[in-house]
């Protein structure tokens, strides 16, 4: 019997390369024959390809591509095209959405219009894919509940590159393509908006994400643990219970009292999955649109405690008279 | 078949975890100075503490001067900042900018050896100026400087130029057509963040507006943008960086623009920065027309001032200690104030119980403020006040503020 008692995958499954089932009529066909790797297989299926790319898939790579040239291509501008620098600084390095004072007209290329264009092409290539994602679950038989969950963190991204900076009425808003700029990015809208820590839209999507995570392992634990009782046959064991689920839902209800099933473990982990992202975007869509502070928007809705403050000081403003 | 033990490697995962976690050597000191669980405190690495507070020891006074005798300005030429001093404190004054100015012509560095009133180096013209500089800080900038006061020792420490000085910086090479952006390239300035690299020129030079935070809930024509957050948040961590602290020694991070939230110290800084801004603009831009192009940046500015210049690392320069009020000449009036050190020392934590005191009675017991910066922080009443009530006064009566005192002797 396969041994489940680890920390690693310990069964591989080999057979001749399976190329799946057949296409629809009209696909193009599948890239490369299968090939065979003991140290993926550790992974996960140790068969790699063939791949379907279809005409989704080619342009989006095409689109994708075009993005990250015109991205690094600006990147090595600013270091004036030295490889060296281009490697020293890369983490540093970023293309920048325009100035605001451009609003939302089309700013010259070297003064943002490349990332808008950038943002353009990324944005089709992401969506391109987003229809492959579609294309390939319809095509398989499969429900498209991958595609919506794909969708609802297209969503959030484009609140925070494109909706929000339309609100707001300037690209400029929008976060710049680059490793550690566009994480400053985070720390700045933060602070400029008086705190996101009391925007309940951000807490939300921490607790999905948190849960997310939490779940995860809850219910990888709880399937591995039963493997042993036909834990593998989990989606057989939605209407057909057995031992597995049995034992499973046990530990659970003798652990907390409540148990999920094998059905809606899947659906809460989807839903808190897609949750985390439609809630971040909320956030991101009131900032600045609908909420200016959102400290002294908490404390106006009391719910961001006071403290004492131990040494009272006055705001110099008031004491030399407001202008700097 | 087993390969290896998985509890040994469970351990070995375990053991690793701890080292890395859990033995940070030295423990870091951690002093608390706000009101607990807001994470208003500040983190000292005891090594790195000790070599500042090594790094940071003033040189001793120069002896006092023999009183009387005739005037500087009867008895030598051109002297036009310290003329009412006597003769030995004048002399006393320059042997002592000689030490701490260094440089190896001695007063010769500055002075035409032939004749010595010649104004005919440009040294002796930035000499005057910034004596004239230091005697506007110390008197005219007591809630920046306090009592404490700044001498020319505080920002050259025996060098002719300052170490940690700026120029406007154009930044790396870029391609020609390409847009400045300012920043997203590692630079030390801005602690190695990507943040803009050059946060001096327009705030610690010109006068551009630093808070870009709304004052309202709802959004009421506020409209500074990510980006020109991006520029306040670069100078603010240069000025955490210069002074070796946390966003925390000024701020309540849950808000940085609520001043009924922040500490004291915000309001030094405050000052700070407005005191730097002159500096800049008064004393030594204007000395672009006569230094050299070897003390200036690659744009033609003069090396300028900024919070480093002074602090170093340390949350008061040289720690505090108080060098000025040896130096009557470092005054506009020639009359140092007169420093109760032990008064200074004890203030804080009698004016934590202070403000207990009074919040309770809701009267203001006479205090004996003797530093002229308590004054400043009288308590008032404040919108976000607290119910005294719930709050044992107990808890104010640690004491409070126990940054790295001065090194002894001093």
């Amino acid at each position: 019997m396969a041994e489940y008692q680890n920390i690693f995958t310990r069964v591989q499954v080999r057979e001749p390369g399976y190329p799946g089932v057949e296409l629809p009529d009209g696909s193009l066909p599948r890239l490369g024959r299968p090939i065979f790797s003991y140290w993926i297989g550790k992974l996960g299926d140790a068969q790699i390809g063939p791949i379907y790319l279809g005409a989704y898939g080619i342009f989006a790579i095409i689109f994708g591509f075009i993005a990250i040239e015109i991205i690094g291509f600006q990147m090595a501008a600013s270091v004036s095209w030295s490889p060296i620098e281009f490697v020293k600084n890369f983490f540093w390095l970023a293309l920048e959405p325009p100035p605001p004072s451009y609003g939302l007209s089309i700013p010259p290329w070297n003064d943002g219009g490349a990332w808008l264009a950038a943002g353009f092409f990324l944005t089709t290539a992401i969506i391109l894919w987003w229809f492959r994602t579609y294309k390939r679950a319809v095509d398989l038989g499969m429900s498209t509940h991958l595609a919506w969950a794909f969708a609802a963190a297209i969503f959030f991204y484009l609140s925070l590159g494109f909706i929000r900076p339309i609100l707001m009425g300037s690209w400029g808003e929008a976060v710049p393509f680059g490793i550690f700029p566009h994480l400053d990015w985070t720390a700045a809208i933060s602070i400029r908006y008086g705190n996101f820590y009391y925007n309940p839209f951000h807490a939300l999507s921490i607790a999905f994400l948190y849960g997310s995570a939490v779940l995860f392992a809850m219910h990888g634990g709880t399937i591995l643990a039963t493997s042993r009782y036909g834990a593998d046959r989990e989606i057989d064991q939605i209407t057909d219970r057995g031992t597995a689920a049995e034992r499973a839902a046990l530990l659970w209800r003798w652990t907390m009292g409540f148990n999920a099933t094998m059905e809606s473990i899947h659906r809460w982990a989807w839903w808190f999955a897609v949750l985390t992202v439609i809630t971040a975007g909320l956030g991101i869509l009131l900032t600045g649109t609908v909420v200016e502070n959102w400290y002294l928007w908490a404390v106006k809705h009391s719910f961001a405690p006071s403290y004492p403050s131990e040494l009272t000081i006055q705001n110099p403003y008031a004491v030399t008279g407001g202008a700097q | 078949m087993k390969m290896f033990n998985p509890k040994l490697l469970t351990l070995a995962a375990l053991g690793l975890s701890a080292f890395v976690v859990g033995c940070e050597a030295p423990p870091p000191e951690v002093v608390q100075n706000g009101y607990r669980g807001l994470g208003m405190q500040q983190n000292y690495d005891p090594d790195r503490l000790q070599a500042s507070l090594d790094a940071n020891v003033p040189p001793d006074p120069i002896p006092a001067a023999q009183a009387g005798g005739p005037l500087a300005k009867d008895a030598y030429k051109n002297v036009q900042v310290l003329g009412d001093l006597t003769v030995n404190e004048f002399n006393r004054t320059m042997a002592a900018i000689t030490s701490w100015v260094g440089g190896e012509k001695g007063c010769f560095y500055c002075h035409n050896s032939a004749e010595w009133e010649l104004d005919d180096n440009y040294a002796k013209i930035a000499a005057r100026s910034m004596l004239q500089m230091t005697r506007d800080a110390n008197s005219n900038w007591t809630d920046h400087v306090a009592d404490t006061g700044v001498t020319c020792y505080t920002c050259h420490r025996g060098n002719p130029v300052p170490k940690k000085v700026w120029v406007t910086d154009p930044g790396p090479k870029r391609a020609s057509q390409l847009a400045p952006t300012g920043q997203n390239i590692a630079s030390s300035v801005v602690a190695y963040m990507s943040l803009p690299y050059d946060p001096f020129t327009p705030f610690l030079l010109g006068d551009n507006e630093i808070r870009i935070i709304g004052d309202t809930a709802l959004p009421t024509g506020n409209r500074k943008s990510i980006k020109q957050a991006e520029w306040t948040y670069g100078l603010m961590v240069h000025i955490s960086d210069s002074l070796g602290v946390n966003c925390t020694y000024c701020h309540n991070s849950r808000s940085f623009f609520a001043w009924d939230q922040s500490t004291p110290q915000r309001v030094t800084a405050w000052y700070a920065i407005r005191h730097v801004r002159s500096i800049n603009t008064d004393y030594v831009q204007p000395l672009g027309e006569v230094l050299p192009d070897t003390r200036k940046g690659p744009l033609g500015d003069p090396y300028k001032v900024s919070c480093k210049t002074c602090h170093q690392g340390a949350y008061k320069p040289l720690y505090g200690a108080k060098m000025a009020k040896d130096y009557p000449a470092l005054y506009e009036d020639n009359t140092p104030p007169v420093v109760e050190e032990a008064a200074a020392e004890a203030a804080p934590a009698e004016e934590s119980v202070a403000v207990v005191e009074e919040v309770v009675v809701e009267e203001a017991p006479a205090v004996e403020a003797e530093p002229a910066a308590e004054a400043e922080l009288q308590p008032v009443p404040v919108r976000m006040a607290p119910q005294p009530a719930q709050y044992p006064p107990s808890m104010y009566q640690r004491p409070m503020y126990q940054y790295p005192p001065a090194p002894a002797g001093r």
